[in-house]
């Protein structure tokens, strides 16, 4: 779509409050994964992503972060009126973006304390530094209720980590940025039950009217502790159906064919 | 033809007139060895220990004994704001003369003077372990010139059981065109004793063609522990600097030495540690970053002499711009050292396309049930970790030179003290801001 045509429509929109995905396109390596997806995550829900592997929920997420690998051919997302796709990655984040990953990166020789300040500190203007008092106590306070050891501010940034405390790592990160909008990227991958109890308490506590949250999943579980207010099933890349909690359940029971077998022609 | 380029570095011994009553088997020495650097051949390419090296380089000419420096001040005043901010005692070289000095708290019986000090008040015990050490990776004709010539630097000596946390801080200074500095650091850690000492390496000025010849002993006997760091922080454009350095290690004492470059045009390090009996341990790091057309050639050998002894080694290098640099690492476990325990890393973060990292390990092993490994690494900052710190709000740029800070930090994080450990990464931070500024 030319760049005018959707500044326009932009402007009309300028008032919402929402994740707004519409009609999203994106390939990667010329194969098109999201073939068309409609959503909104108004702030203050939490909406759940369901589907069977390669139905293009990752994508998804790295598309909405900016990832350079996919490429957007078609459609919109604007977060509160704003142009996401416009954005560079960090603009993204700043803007009030947060993506929890699948797969955190390892980063040796970065001690957690001083990449969350740098992240911190790239949200100040220019000439502002961060108070490293109230840095600190902050992190604690965040810490103590993930029950995460305080040595980790020392450690390199998720740097022989094992699975749960990587995300741990990244609900941390995303209670001290503070973010509009949270994707949790198949935060539940890899965690035993009390670690996942643990990661969605935390989330559950971030739940609030000025924040949406769009959690992505492979499976019932985690929703089990993160409860959430609609759940969308994604296959082939776009959204097929759209329901309540109970949705969730639906899925666990009568597995993903049950859906797609829906969708099929008579 | 050599012999032609052997009168051009020096027409005379550069040695230093200081007035001093010196011992006479130091006289000798210095003859002897000036004798020795006129008849040791140039570096030739055919020597495995040259390999790589880029021996138009070593071409010197035009080389002087230093006179003093001038704006003497200037430089106690930047030693004196820029060091380890919590130290034992601190000296400042400039040119080869001692020009500061501060004592702040050095252990009862401990010994830590300038070399031409300590010659003339404990000359026998200088001569016990004055560059007793003979082996070589390459460089003899430059610690033979270093023997010939040096009287700066410090001899610290810690008896049976004295320890200090605290570091011992030198700066030496060079300033002036073609003038030749040789720092000497001799560090002697008694049984149980325990010494930390940090070197800073600095140039008054930019763009002189000044060059350092540095030499570094460290001993440790029965159960003691040293650790020593060189940081090299010369101007960028012009200087050279040769260091050899060796470790002695005795039974279950430890040696940790850091080396870490940032300056320098050119510069050779070559760093023997010899683990002479059992339980003797060797910590070698690294960490440099270099840019423009700088050249920093690194070589190593870690001589495993005696049952149950262990080491480990890891450099680091970022390259950026046309820098280039070559790790020579050698394992060796002589015959009946069984039960070695020896690694040795070095990895390379390629900045830039047209930076070359050279990197040459190796294994000699005549032991057995002895566990050894090596391995080098050359690759570029991963898109996926860029992408990864970008999620988070910090730019594309500020995350790569978190990433590259991250990655040298990750040997000297391994030094102790923490003031030392901020002293280096303050100073990789200073290097990236002006790579960024440029």
């Amino acid at each position: 779509m030319p760049r005018k045509e959707r500044r326009n429509w932009l402007n009309f929109n300028n008032m919402s409050q929402t994740l707004n995905i519409q009609n999203l396109h994106a390939s990667v390596d010329g194969n098109e994964i999201l073939k068309g997806l409609t959503l909104e995550v108004p702030k203050g829900e939490v909406h759940a992503i369901m589907g069977p592997n390669g139905s293009g929920k990752s994508t998804l997420s790295k598309v909405l972060a900016g990832h350079e690998d996919y490429e957007v051919s078609e459609g919109l997302v604007t977060m509160d009126g704003v142009d996401l796709l416009e954005l560079e990655i960090d603009e993204r984040s700043r803007a009030g973006l947060f993506l929890a990953f699948q797969y955190p990166h390892e980063i040796p020789g970065v001690t957690n304390a001083n990449f969350l300040r740098a992240a911190l500190q790239a949200r100040l203007p220019k000439g502002e530094e961060i108070d490293a008092v109230g840095f600190y106590k902050d992190m604690y306070a965040k810490m103590d209720s993930l029950n995460m050891d305080r040595k980790f501010t020392g450690r390199a940034v998720n740097d022989g980590f094992s699975g749960g405390e990587k995300k741990r790592n990244e609900i941390l990160q995303m209670m001290m940025l503070d973010p509009n909008y949270a994707i949790l990227d198949e935060t539940d991958s890899g965690l035993d039950i009390d670690a996942l109890k643990i990661v969605a308490e935390g989330v559950n506590r971030m739940r609030s009217p000025e924040r949406g949250f769009l959690v992505i999943t492979h499976y019932q579980r985690l929703l089990d502790y993160i409860v959430p207010d609609v759940v969308h099933v994604l296959f082939d890349g776009r959204i097929i159906k759209t329901g309540g909690k109970e949705l969730a359940l639906e899925l666990e029971e009568k597995g993903y064919d049950w859906v797609t077998q829906e969708l099929a022609p008579a | 033809m050599a012999q032609e380029n052997l009168v051009s570095w020096f027409a005379a011994p550069p040695v230093l007139e200081l007035g001093l009553e010196l011992p006479d088997w130091y006289h000798q020495l210095q003859e002897s060895s000036w004798q020795r650097f006129l008849t040791i051949p140039e570096p030739a390419r055919t020597d495995e220990n040259w390999r790589f090296a880029d021996l138009k380089k070593v071409q010197f000419s035009e080389l002087q004994a230093a006179r003093p420096a001038q704006n003497i001040e200037v430089l106690i005043k930047r030693a004196m704001t820029e060091r380890v901010n919590e130290f034992a005692a601190h000296f400042v070289f400039a040119n080869n003369r001692l020009v500061y000095s501060e004592i702040n708290g050095l252990p009862e019986g401990a010994v830590c003077l300038p070399i031409n000090e300590a010659l003339a008040e404990h000359g026998d015990l200088v001569r016990e372990y004055f560059m007793q050490e003979k082996g070589s990776l390459g460089g003899d004709k430059f610690s033979a010139l270093h023997a010939a010539a040096t009287l700066s630097g410090l001899f610290i000596q810690f008896p049976k059981g004295t320890t200090c946390e605290l570091p011992i801080l030198t700066h030496h200074f060079a300033s002036g065109d073609f003038n030749c500095v040789f720092p000497h650091t001799l560090v002697i850690a008694e049984d149980n004793a325990e010494v930390s000492v940090v070197d800073t390496f600095e140039t008054a000025n930019n763009d002189e063609q000044n060059i350092f010849f540095a030499n570094v002993d460290l001993v440790a006997t029965n159960g003691a522990s040293l650790q020593y760091v060189a940081l090299q922080d010369e101007s960028d454009r012009g200087p050279k600097h040769v260091q050899i350095n060796s470790s002695r290690v005795g039974r279950d004492a430890k040696i940790t030495s850091a080396f870490v470059n940032l300056g320098a045009e050119w510069i050779r390090q070559e760093s023997t540690a010899r683990m002479m009996e059992q339980g003797s341990d060797c910590q070698i790091f690294s960490a440099n970053l270099a840019n423009g057309v700088q050249e920093y050639d690194q070589r190593t050998l870690q001589s495993h002499e005696a049952q149950h002894t262990t080491s480990d080694l890891l450099f680091k290098n970022a390259l950026y711009d046309q820098s280039r640099t070559v790790f020579a690492g050698l394992i060796e476990v002589k015959p009946g050292s069984h039960h070695t325990d020896s690694y040795q890393t070095c990895r390379n973060l390629l900045g830039s396309n047209e930076a070359e990292a050279n990197a040459m390990p190796g294994l000699e092993i005549d032991a057995d049930q002895v566990k050894c490994s090596h391995g080098s690494t050359s690759g570029q900052i991963s898109d996926e970790e860029i992408f990864y710190l970008q999620a988070r709000g910090i730019d594309a740029e500020a995350a790569r030179q978190m990433i590259s800070l991250g990655f040298l930090n990750e040997s000297i994080s391994r030094l102790k003290g923490e003031a030392v450990q901020t002293y280096l990464f303050e100073r990789f931070e200073r290097k990236f801001r002006s790579l960024r500024d440029a």
